[in-house]
């Protein structure tokens, strides 16, 4: 239903920012999010919906020790 | 002369004017000169022939331009059937208060692509209509190109003469075309993304030359490259499978796609083909479509094979997290989609 | 657990059959074309959901588009994939072969520079979508009213995921929450739902190893009411706050009706009646005539498989649509039908 992509801003005036996506520039509304030139983020139709954070999650890690727990 | 009127198309003074400005410098060889009502060429051998209308908006895009597109897309046509293109034929439909100027560009443009596909442009025709178009848009044109070429008598391809075991060789990214039209279209900025518009007469031709056993070719344009698989898969009854992870498309292009919810199998070139070769000559191919002009990024994408249900081929994509899936045709245009 | 390992357990599963949705259709479309499909086990039944917008569209909502865009002063602005959608008396595609000013448009931000050169018509864009979707048409107002651009308006056709999943409820084993849904609105809202049905719930991102990842938790977790994030780099529990509240500044909730379930209390979002100024009559869109036959609306609800419809293959298939299942890329039967 909502196609998004993660980007990074590149430029930032009051709240328009351009958003790189492998060298694909577009403008999108940042009056949604809180950011700063360099932050990764997530573009839906033209708006900024979030800033991502960068750190990849280790989820499966420890989704794996809850199933342990669980199935202990 | 800054722009195009309904007399530039009544046929009288003002259209050989035009002729004569804007065509004829351009243009001219030994059989066009003549300016009879027909061109007699020289030939005799079998003859391909073929025709298409090139309508794109904008008129002018990163890589190209309408003229260029106008000239590569027949000659590729004639190509894919294994001719050797010779002669077009191309006519304009031009809007009223079209700028001369914009039109010399285009024809410089088709006279250059015509020079290097080595073809010769050998009849013509010019008609002015109204400008139908609001008042924010600026005029344009339609071009009409036709053309032939020369087969020799042993060639014969075709995709219904695909055979088991063919590989499945493209001869480039692809997606490119699609994205510089729609970037144009749409305000995304990307200085990497080029349309691909190109003749693609030296890659086939050596392969020909090389005794290469070319089974089927086609450009890979409207439609995509799922489109014109389906249509392989289809006519010769067998089962074609193309690998996800060795499709070629640049970062650039993906990204676009995917900002866009373009599906990448669906994005139209001018200036890709892809083929089936027998197996044996798969790597020589590879080879010599990498050496030639335009083909520098050629791969294997897959290959051919007989379907568990005689004569009802489909076309299968390997994914790559090993999954398969049935790739069918494109339906409906290749519309942006957001959700 | 390694990516492979994963998928191989779902290969091989062979345990109690389970029933997973997936809410949202960017879902279904990654599924399907990742080809995860073919290699699960039988016993594990992908349902595709109700969360493709178009899907979800009343036929009357279609129809006062086309009226409005019958009205020379409107230009109607929309996404793709919602031209080619049937109402009672045809699509937008068809209005627009008519000569009706209908553009297509990849964000309703674009609106903003084409309303400003244009003050003569009035611009409407045909505002569907999901909480994802909704905060982008807040900015769109914010823009508007500091530009002063007042020829701009919404027809709106907003819906909520949290009601039509408690709607559907038990009905499945296991759902994948909509990534950027849960993206605006945070996952924390669907830990109460999921333990008052006692039916796992995982967030997932889009590309084929989240979501196979979020199957292989959804299989282990059957009958577990909880809800885990296989998204964190993008959603959180409580979601983005500052979209939230622009949304609420102009949006409020109501019943809303969704293609095949009918009226759902509290499942919709309408312009604030302080914001009527920029509502293009959304209000009351409720009447829906499906074609006769289409079973969309069982299907959507993981009620039937797109295959168990009459219609399906037949006279209903992507270049002659006959329900919006068929029409969408990402809705139930266009996936099934591209994959036969």
């Amino acid at each position: 239903m909502c196609v998004a992509l993660p980007g990074r801003v590149i430029a930032l005036k009051d709240r328009k920012a351009t958003v790189d996506f492998s060298g694909n520039l577009v403008e999108a509304d940042a009056g949604l999010v809180d950011i700063n030139i360099d932050d990764r983020v997530l573009v839906h139709a033209g708006c900024i919906i979030q800033k991502l954070t960068e750190e990849d999650a280790d989820f499966m890690t420890e989704f794996a020790d809850y199933i342990r727990e669980l199935e202990a | 002369m800054n722009n195009i009127t309904l007399s530039h198309g009544s046929g009288g003074d003002a259209t050989s004017k035009l002729i004569e400005e804007v065509f004829r410098n351009e243009f001219h060889n030994e059989y066009l000169d003549r300016m009879e009502d027909s061109s007699v060429v020289p030939g005799g051998k079998r003859l391909a022939l073929t025709t298409d209308s090139f309508v794109v908006q904008p008129l002018f895009y990163d890589g190209g331009d309408i003229g260029r597109l106008s000239v590569c897309g027949t000659v590729n046509d004639l190509l894919m059937s294994g001719a050797e293109p010779r002669y077009l034929t191309a006519g304009f439909v031009l809007e009223e208060g079209l700028d001369t100027g914009l039109l010399k560009r285009l024809v410089h443009s088709m006279a250059e692509t015509a020079n290097e596909a080595g073809v010769r442009i050998v009849a013509g025709d010019t008609k002015v209509i109204e400008h139908k178009g609001g008042k924010d848009d600026n005029p344009g044109l339609i071009i009409n190109t036709a053309g032939v070429g020369f087969l020799d008598e042993k060639v014969n391809v075709g995709a219904s003469l695909i055979k088991e075991g063919d590989a499945v060789i493209l001869s480039g990214n692809i997606g490119d075309h699609h994205a510089a039209i729609m970037k144009e279209r749409l305000s995304i900025r990307n200085e990497k993304i080029k349309s691909d518009n190109a003749p693609l007469n030296e890659m086939v031709g050596r392969l020909f030359e090389n005794g290469i056993e070319v089974h089927a070719m086609r450009d890979v344009t409207r439609g995509g490259l799922g489109t014109v698989l389906n249509e392989f898969s289809k006519e010769s009854g067998r089962d074609i499978f193309i690998i996800e992870e060795k499709l070629p498309v640049s970062d650039a292009v993906r990204d676009f796609s995917a900002l866009l919810g373009l599906d990448i199998l669906y994005m139209g070139n001018e200036g890709k083909m892809v083929c089936t070769v027998a197996a044996r000559d798969k790597d020589k191919a590879v080879d010599i479509i990498q050496k030639s002009r335009y083909g520098e990024g050629a791969v294997i994408i897959g290959y051919a094979e007989s379907p568990a249900t005689a004569g009802e081929g489909k076309l299968i994509l390997k994914t790559g997290i090993g999954g398969e899936r049935i790739v069918g045709p494109l339906y409906g245009e290749g519309l942006p989609r957001i959700c | 657990m390694t990516d492979k390992e994963i998928a191989e357990f779902l290969k091989n599963y062979n345990g109690p059959d389970v029933s997973l949705m997936e809410i949202c259709g960017s879902h279904t479309a990654a599924i399907v074309k990742s080809g995860i499909r073919s290699f699960l086990s039988p016993h594990i039944r992908m349902v595709s959901g109700p969360g493709c917008p178009v899907c979800v569209t009343v036929t009357s909502y279609i129809d006062r588009l086309i009226t409005l865009s019958e009205e020379p002063d409107n230009v109607i602005c929309s996404f793709g994939d919602l031209l080619r959608v049937p109402g009672s008396r045809g699509t937008l595609e068809e209005a627009k072969a008519c000569g009706d000013d209908i553009r297509m448009l990849y964000s309703p931000l674009d609106m903003l520079e084409q309303a400003a050169k244009d003050s003569l018509h009035n611009f409407i864009f045909a505002a569907v979508g999901f909480e994802t979707t909704a905060p982008v048409y807040a900015a769109l107002l914010e823009n508007a009213r500091k530009l002063g651009i007042s020829n701009i308006k919404l027809l709106t056709s907003l819906k909520t995921m949290p009601e039509v999943v408690k709607r559907i409820g038990r009905r499945m084993d296991g759902y994948l929450l909509p990534g950027h849904v849960c993206t605006v609105t945070g996952f924390g809202l669907y830990e109460p739902i999921a333990a008052d049905i006692g039916t796992p719930m995982v967030a997932a991102g889009f590309d084929a190893e989240n979501i196979l990842q979020a199957v292989f938790a959804l299989v282990k977790l059957k009958g577990k009411g909880v809800v885990k994030n296989f998204y964190p780099s993008a959603v959180t529990a409580e979601g983005n706050k500052k979209a939230l509240k622009a949304m609420d500044r102009f949006f409020e909730a109501g019943d809303a009706s969704w293609r095949g379930l009918g009226m759902l209390g509290n499942s919709g979002l309408y312009l604030r009646r302080d914001f009527s100024d920029f509502d293009a009559g959304s209000r009351d869109l409720t009447e829906d005539r499906e074609n006769a036959g289409c079973h969309c609306s069982k299907v959507i609800t993981g009620q039937e498989k797109s295959t168990d419809c009459p219609l399906f293959g037949s006279t209903c298939t992507p270049s002659a649509p006959k329900g919006a299942c068929m029409v969408s890329r990402e809705g139930a039967c266009f996936n099934e039908f591209i994959n036969r």
